[in-house]
């Protein structure tokens, strides 16, 4: 009988797998393994890409519209808040240092994650992944951009964001950042997935933008505060991208097992010593705090971490390596970076303060096994000699770890009071490290991490001043040129909060919007 | 207590940010393209070459023959940065999503002569692989290319070939009566000797090396002779007077996309172009070959639709595509 059949509707799995993994195909006239030349060389072994399962099914009609109705909600409250000169609401001038910080080290981290996701989206011969990979490209881009176009009205008024993409490359903090996600995007598109996908996007993540945007939140910042909210949706598809990624990988082959472990330990310890510089925001830049670091880590990875890696588990993943430290350290980094940013605060292009009296009772109370006994002293002895005339800055650069490229301020798990040393020979070479971990992750790949753009070797080999600068020339000032090659403004970007001149605009501004003059 | 900020006049102490005002100049405040594009890539001091292409720096010029001084000479005539390009393509998509509505309420698609709705299945569905390959190729430049001026825009393109795929897709499923008709288009893709010369034109592409190679193979030779034949003469024109509106009504994010982007393709030819006799002559070099390529691998898509007709009118068109690439200082 021939009669019409009507139409089988379309699961929403199956409509979206037409939309998706349908369009790909095997290639005869080029060989896949020339169409897709970097999938193998990790050793990661895919047998059925076929087998991946799509975290989110997203056709591109629907992603346009939703994010669309975002982008026009973001924009109108980031014009409301630079017409109504929002910069004046926020607590406490000190605060704006905070989204310094995060422009500068931060919001170039998006844009790198925004072509990073782009190779990976070439990459992987698997159509599903490919896709959910473009889509994260774009979100980052996304991120990038709402970010810089919210904080460039901060630049307009405030100091020491003028130049965030020019010193990104070369002052000397902005290498820790910068170094981790170079790192990430040097190495192979499984890699890459692992690092930014899994351990930075789904085990970090929280520790990094929830201080920020709440932090925001807290301190009358409606500005930052809304892009971040805006981009939570987004970041909520990465995290299930990035737990999938881990997923696939693992029930594909036995042998990606000891593989990914050590991606996990590397990604997990990299990316906890770059939230060095969100555990000092937390503790010490904040006006009004939102909780101390070591209750974030608390909360965030050993909470919510612990039960995903208990998830893993049945894959043969165990928690990442130096976990044991890390629990050790939790009384002490924000601290004891602060106390460097405080003592390189000339060759920085934010301010520094000593915590108010409130200030250090509070992260007394938030750290009874460390503060007092350790910081506090130190602290207080720094606002005496100050008061005296006698603020001190440091002009002998430090030695930097090969691997993280944070000054080595750490200290020995078990001994707060003693820095902690590594250091390793290779090929005639002596290379320096802060923590185990960090030589441990050089020791597996010394080719790569002997190439580091270290900030203080730079400046001792005479690589950051600008060009005609003579060094042997008569007086002169190694820490100026520096700066110079820097562009940071000396006595506008740099030195301490009291008596900058954002402090006085501040008030001044203030003034005049609550006071009649 | 009620803060009227409004009253209060504060003097920026700057417009933007220094890397966009030696650009642009000191006192003038920068557009959103402008922030969000000028120099966002990192250029200097990368801490290590990547493990996968160790010649190179992560970001590197020297991955093209093309030489520019500046590579953000490159400008986007849309001025797409992600919100404009997000709400410009909303808007798209509404358009769209009304001219489904429109013709599967009023069940248009079974009022389509049944020999027309054969030849648009032959013709339109098997190209949903095509624009695949143009995400691909999209997403290697966005991947490998330098500077954010060109790059930024090559994402969107290939998130944009992406869509172009599944509105293809949906015509497919609307026009035929089970998934099926996505399955025989496949094959078609991959078997019939009508495709072939297309398919190895696209897999070509994804082993080229050079960024701007695969922008002027796809988005300058390909897009340039596909979007015209397929859409402009066959859809629009051609089926439309044979009974075939429907389609087009179902195609017009192409047409008018393709209209949109050709834009910012001859505003890029033209920058690389004007840049140096070299890249003048690599770009003609190249847009030559590709062309070459592109029409002789469309001649047998076209015949599904066009028959007889098809020589001709591809010739017209590459004509039309010459006259184009002059205007944009190529002469071909």
């Amino acid at each position: 009988m021939d009669m019409k059949v009507s139409k089988k509707k379309l699961g929403l799995k199956e409509k979206y797998q037409h939309m998706t993994r349908g369009l790909g195909w095997e290639t005869t006239y080029q060989s896949m393994d020339d169409v897709f030349p970097f999938v193998k060389y990790e050793g990661i072994k895919i047998h059925d890409w076929d087998k991946w399962e799509d975290p989110f099914r997203l056709t591109m009609d629907a992603y346009w519209k939703y994010q669309a109705e975002k982008e026009r909600k973001l924009y109108a409250i980031i014009d409301a808040y630079a017409q109504n000169n929002g910069h004046l609401s926020v607590t406490d001038a000190r605060y704006i240092n905070a989204v310094k910080l995060f422009l500068n080290g931060i919001s170039p981290l998006e844009y790198m994650a925004h072509r990073g996701f782009a190779m990976t989206g070439r990459q992987f011969p698997g159509v599903g992944p490919r896709v959910a990979c473009l889509m994260q490209s774009l979100d980052e881009i996304r991120h990038a951009q709402t970010q810089i176009h919210s904080i460039s009205n901060y630049n307009k008024y405030y100091n020491g964001f003028h130049e965030y993409r020019h010193m990104l490359e070369r002052v000397w903090y902005l290498s820790v950042p910068r170094s981790f996600f170079d790192d990430a995007v040097t190495a192979g598109p499984f890699e890459f997935m692992v690092a930014i996908g899994f351990s930075f996007e789904y085990v970090l993540t929280n520790l990094l933008f929830v201080p920020f945007v709440s932090g925001a939140a807290y301190n009358g910042d409606m500005g930052t505060m809304t892009f971040g909210f805006s981009a939570q949706s987004d970041e909520a598809r990465h995290m299930t991208l990035g737990l999938e990624v881990i997923k696939f990988i693992l029930e594909q082959d036995p042998d990606n097992l000891p593989i990914v472990q050590q991606w996990i330990d590397k990604w997990t310890w990299r990316g906890y010593r770059v939230l060095t510089l969100v555990g000092m925001m937390m503790d010490y830049m904040l006006p009004k705090r939102i909780m101390s670091w070591k209750e974030a880590w608390e909360v965030y990875f050993e909470e919510n971490g612990g039960a995903l890696f208990k998830d893993l588990a049945r894959y043969g993943i165990r928690p990442p390596k130096w976990l044991d430290q890390i629990e050790q350290d939790k009384d002490h980094i924000s601290h004891q970076a602060w106390a460097t940013f405080y003592n390189y605060a000339a060759a920085c292009n934010f301010h520094t303060w000593i915590p108010t009296d409130d200030e250090m009772d509070w992260l007394s109370q938030k750290y009874p096994n460390s503060f007092d006994k350790y910081y506090r002293p130190r602290l207080e002895h720094w606002r005496e000699e100050a008061k005296k005339g006698n603020r001190f800055y440091n002009k002998t650069l430090p030695m930097l770890c090969q691997t993280c490229q944070i000054p080595m301020i750490f200290t020995e798990p078990g001994d707060p009071t003693q820095i902690c040393y590594r250091e390793v020979d290779y090929k005639d070479n002596k290379y320096h490290f802060c923590s185990d971990g960090c030589k441990e992750i050089f020791e597996h790949e010394p080719e790569k991490y002997i190439q580091s753009w270290l900030p203080v070797h730079q400046i001792y080999q005479g690589n950051c001043f600008n060009e005609g600068v003579d060094p042997t020339a008569e007086g002169f000032d190694p820490l100026a040129a520096v700066l110079d090659y820097y562009h940071l403004n000396f006595g506008r970007d740099n030195l301490d909060f009291e008596g900058s001149e954002d402090q006085k605009n501040f008030d001044e501004w203030r003034g005049m919007a609550t006071k009649n003059v | 207590m009620h803060i009227d900020l409004r009253t209060v006049s504060i003097k920026p102490q700057r417009q933007t940010f220094d890397h966009i005002a030696r650009r642009i100049g000191p006192d003038k405040a920068a557009s959103r393209y402008q922030e969000g594009t000028l120099d966002v890539q990192a250029t200097h001091n990368f801490h290590y070459r990547p493990t996968w292409d160790p010649e190179h720096e992560i970001f590197d010029a020297s991955r093209s023959a093309i030489k520019m001084a500046d590579w953000y000479a490159f400008k986007d005539p849309r001025q797409f940065y992600y919100g404009a390009y997000t709400l410009a393509r909303a808007k798209q998509q509404e358009t769209a999503e009304s001219n489904f509505d429109f013709v599967e309420g009023r069940g248009l698609a079974d009022t389509l002569p049944a020999e027309l709705k054969e030849t648009v299945l032959k013709l339109l569905i098997p190209l949903r692989h095509a624009a695949w390959g143009g995400n691909m190729n999209g997403a290697f430049i966005t991947a490998y290319g330098y500077g954010t001026a060109l790059t930024q825009p090559c994402l969107y393109h290939s998130m944009d070939q992406l869509g172009i795929a599944q509105y293809i897709t949906r015509v497919g499923l609307l026009l035929g009566d089970d998934v099926e008709v996505l399955d025989e288009a496949k094959k078609h893709w991959m078997e019939d000797s009508a495709w072939q010369g297309l398919r190895r034109y696209v897999e070509d592409c994804f082993v080229l090396k050079d960024p701007l190679e695969v922008y002027v193979a796809q988005m300058v030779a390909l897009d340039g002779l596909l979007y015209p034949l397929v859409y402009e003469t066959i859809i629009d024109n051609v089926l439309a007077s044979q009974g075939g509106t429907p389609i087009a009504m179902l195609t017009q994010f192409m047409t008018d996309w393709y209209a949109e982007t050709k834009k910012w393709v001859d505003a890029t030819v033209k920058t690389a172009a004007a840049e140096s006799p070299e890249n003048k002559a690599q770009l003609e070099k190249w847009i030559t070959h590709w062309r070459d390529r592109a029409a002789a691998a469309l001649m047998p898509v076209a015949q599904i639709a066009l028959g007889a007709q098809a020589d001709a009118l591809t010739s017209e068109l590459v004509g039309q595509f010459n006259a184009r690439l002059a205007k944009a200082g190529v002469s071909l």
